[in-house]
């Protein structure tokens, strides 16, 4: 499975093969640094460990200068790891860079991110609720979640609101994944990435790139 | 020296533009407010595929990049008929400019109040779109 990490630079349009205006996110993936291979033997696990962006290593503490430069490497503002399975060691070794030529056979990708922060957000806006009517008599409850639980809310008695209750609260800024986006093209020279459809997080956010789980 | 995988600082705008390129055509012809275009089109009816003439004055051509529209128009059996073409769009296989007509505005909305005679503009000399 090809897994690479990128940014997102935003989104546009480009016609397909049918004349089919498609939109589509750009993404900057990669060149990734292999950071640290990790293996059944030394770790307990198979693992690749991939950098990318770099920064100034004086913004960075020792200890992670050090982990860089045994890859002859340096400092990385986004590191993540690709898992293998416990009986297919990973074929990079420290040191490898890894391009966005690693999805030329997938036709489909599954992106990671973090998607933009809502702040606290009511009940319509972060789960959906209908809310109440503007006129007939509403007063003070257009958008106020309900009855949230009864006296026998749950088996039994006394009960209090069931657990994951869906109610007001801070929304966005969580780790989102959209799976199946269309790989439309890939820029080998710019590194891009051309991804059908819209992926989670603002322009210039880290995204994880792999190859889609399920087609 | 370290390995150094640095990300390009090539603005947002600039990786935009160079994918967005590749969906651009090189080859649209010349042409400005008041002319009258004949413009040939893919058309889709089922499965069947047919390539369609619409002749019109363009009156409006907005946008940018790969959003970039023109909307001719023309009148059929006495009623005002209008069309937006994404100018680069696959599908509008080739404009081609018949007559060069004078304006001067950018859009020439007030065709739409004018009907008969009126609704033609002058003939331009000089500044040639279309060599007759």
């Amino acid at each position: 499975m090809a897994m690479l990490l990128g940014k997102k630079v935003g989104m546009t349009q480009v016609y397909d093969k049918t004349g089919e205006l498609l939109p589509v996110t750009v993404i900057q993936a990669g060149p990734c640094a292999v950071i640290q291979v990790k293996t059944v033997d030394t770790d307990g696990y198979n693992a690749v460990q991939l950098g990318f962006d770099d920064v100034k290593p004086s913004r960075r503490k020792n200890p992670q200068i050090g982990h860089t430069r045994k890859a002859d490497s340096v400092p990385k503002r986004f590191v993540k790891e690709i898992r293998f399975s416990n009986d297919a060691e990973p074929q990079y070794k420290a040191g490898d860079s890894i391009t966005v030529s690693v999805f030329t056979e997938d036709e489909y990708v599954d992106v990671v991110g973090t998607n933009k922060g809502k702040g606290f957000a009511g009940v319509m806006k972060r789960h959906g609720f209908h809310g109440f009517p503007a006129s007939h008599g509403t007063e003070r409850k257009h958008r106020a979640p309900g009855s949230i639980s009864s006296f026998a809310s749950d088996a039994g008695h006394g009960g209090s609101p069931k657990k994951g209750k869906k109610m007001a609260g801070h929304m966005g800024n969580r780790r989102v994944t959209t799976k199946n986006h269309g790989l439309v093209a890939i820029d080998e020279e710019k590194n891009l990435l051309v991804v059908k459809g819209p992926v989670p997080g603002p322009a210039g956010g880290y995204v994880v790139v792999r190859s889609a789980k399920k087609a | 020296m370290a390995q150094k995988t640095k990300v390009s600082n090539a603005g947002k705008t600039e990786m935009l533009d160079a994918v967005e390129s590749k969906s651009l055509k090189t080859d649209i012809p010349h042409f400005e407010m008041g002319d009258t275009v004949d413009v040939r089109c893919r058309i889709k009816e089922g499965d069947k595929e047919r390539i369609q003439v619409f002749t019109g004055t363009v009156i409006a051509r907005r946008g940018r990049g790969i959003n970039e529209t023109f909307t001719v128009r023309r009148i059929v059996a006495n009623e005002g008929v209008e069309r937006i073409f994404p100018l680069h769009s696959p599908n509008v296989i080739d404009i081609r400019p018949v007559r060069s007509g004078k304006s001067r505005r950018a859009k020439l909305y007030f065709l739409r109040e004018r009907t008969g005679k009126a609704v033609r503009l002058a003939h331009r000399h000089g500044d040639h779109t279309v060599t007759e």
